[in-house]
């Protein structure tokens, strides 16, 4: 029996796609069987930050209308066998799935994995209700900035009336600002949202260069945000794994950039 | 000068992390609840009405919202009471 999780936002551009490529391989690390469903219809990424690109033979949309089984549609993972995506198209649009057609999907898929995330596209139209309807619970990612806490807030709201259950990950989070006090943190967040969070990612410029390689820094035991994923993929496991703090510039290094260095 | 020491000190008065913690909870209250500031102007214009019948009060100093405890959204209203209307000063 498969864990379905949708990952949402609100908010474009806040790291859905970039977190369900580092959870999907960071849960295949673990040896679990995983599925991952880009539902970006038209706008997909999910196959770049993975570098699978190259491998895309049918799409979502040739399943949904029957022009290909789903089986033929999923692309396997070069170094993780037990990690497959499920592409979209990028010529087709949103309308060209509905959300009766996706739960049919699900509930056909349900059973072949151990985990099943689909990669939800921003906004809160047709591709935000066909991404969710299948989906055991949600991860809503956001950012500690005030429009993107508002617009997860506004997404947690139509979540909550579908009966979803949801846990939040603050991604791009700047450590220095958050100490200076110019950046929200994970605890205020937690407190004007009162959802649980499962994980807060550090702003880091690896997850940029591993988006270049198709290799998502969950991998990378040298990032920061690889071991924030790492531990949110031990959370979603079951294990009790406490926050991790951010090193943050000293004294010395702050004099030296307020006086221009 | 002066800015940049309060910089390495980290020191200011009201934190703009602060500001943005203050200014979402009031805002999602809004949202939640699907109310706009017009119909909160309404609704006060409304209560005041009401409530001149019975007392006089301070229109200046009125203040309602809306506040929200644990999963609920209440109703706050703060109206300072200058005088007591006799039951005869009663208008219908
Ligand atoms: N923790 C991080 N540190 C640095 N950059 C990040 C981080 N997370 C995401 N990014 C960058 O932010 C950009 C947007 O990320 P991503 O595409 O994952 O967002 P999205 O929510 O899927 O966007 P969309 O709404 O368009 O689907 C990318 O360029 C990505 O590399
Ligand atoms: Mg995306």
């Amino acid at each position: 029996m498969s864990e379905v999780i949708v990952i949402t936002s609100g908010k474009g551009g806040v790291g859905k796609t970039t977190t369900t490529a580092n959870l999907g391989v960071g849960l295949a690390m673990r040896g679990k069987k995983v599925v991952l469903i880009d539902t970006d219809t038209g706008l997909r990424n999910l196959d770049l930050l993975l570098g699978l690109e190259r491998r895309i033979v049918y799409t979502l949309v040739d399943v949904i209308q029957k022009r290909a089984t789903y089986e033929q549609a999923l692309v396997r993972h070069k170094k993780y066998t037990n990690l497959f995506l499920l592409p979209t198209s990028q010529v087709a649009d949103k309308t060209a799935i509905n959300p009766e057609q996706m739960a049919e999907l699900i509930a056909q898929m349900r059973n072949d994995f151990d985990y099943i995330l689909i990669d939800c596209p921003a906004g809160i139209e047709q591709g935000f209700q066909t991404a969710i309807i299948g989906a055991d619970w949600a991860i809503v990612v956001t950012m500690p900035e005030i429009s993107a806490v508002r617009d997860a807030d506004k997404i947690i709201g139509r979540l909550q009336a579908e009966h979803k259950e949801i846990k939040l990950i603050v991604n791009r989070i700047r450590p220095q600002m958050v100490k200076e006090g110019t950046m929200l943190d994970m605890t205020s967040i937690d407190d004007i949202l009162s959802i649980e969070c499962i994980g807060q990612v550090p702003d880091d410029e690896k997850v940029v260069d591993s988006a270049n390689r198709g290799v998502p820094v969950v991998e990378w035991d040298s990032s920061q945000a690889g071991q924030a994923y790492r531990n949110i993929v031990g959370r979603m496991c079951g294990e009790k794994i406490s926050f991790m703090e951010f090193p943050t510039e000293g004294f010395f290094t702050r004099l030296k950039h307020v006086f221009g260095h | 000068m002066l800015e940049a020491l309060m910089k390495i000190f980290g020191k200011t008065d009201k934190s703009s992390q602060q500001i943005a913690h203050d200014r979402l909870k009031v805002v999602l209250i809004h949202d939640r609840a699907n109310v706009s500031p017009e119909v909160m102007e309404h609704l006060k214009n409304d209560i005041i009405k009401v409530i001149s019948n019975y007392m006089e009060i301070d229109q200046n100093e009125m203040e309602i919202s809306l506040a929200n405890d644990a999963d609920s959204v209440a109703l706050v209203a703060n109206i300072p009471v200058h005088n007591m209307k006799h039951g005869s000063d009663k208008k219908h």
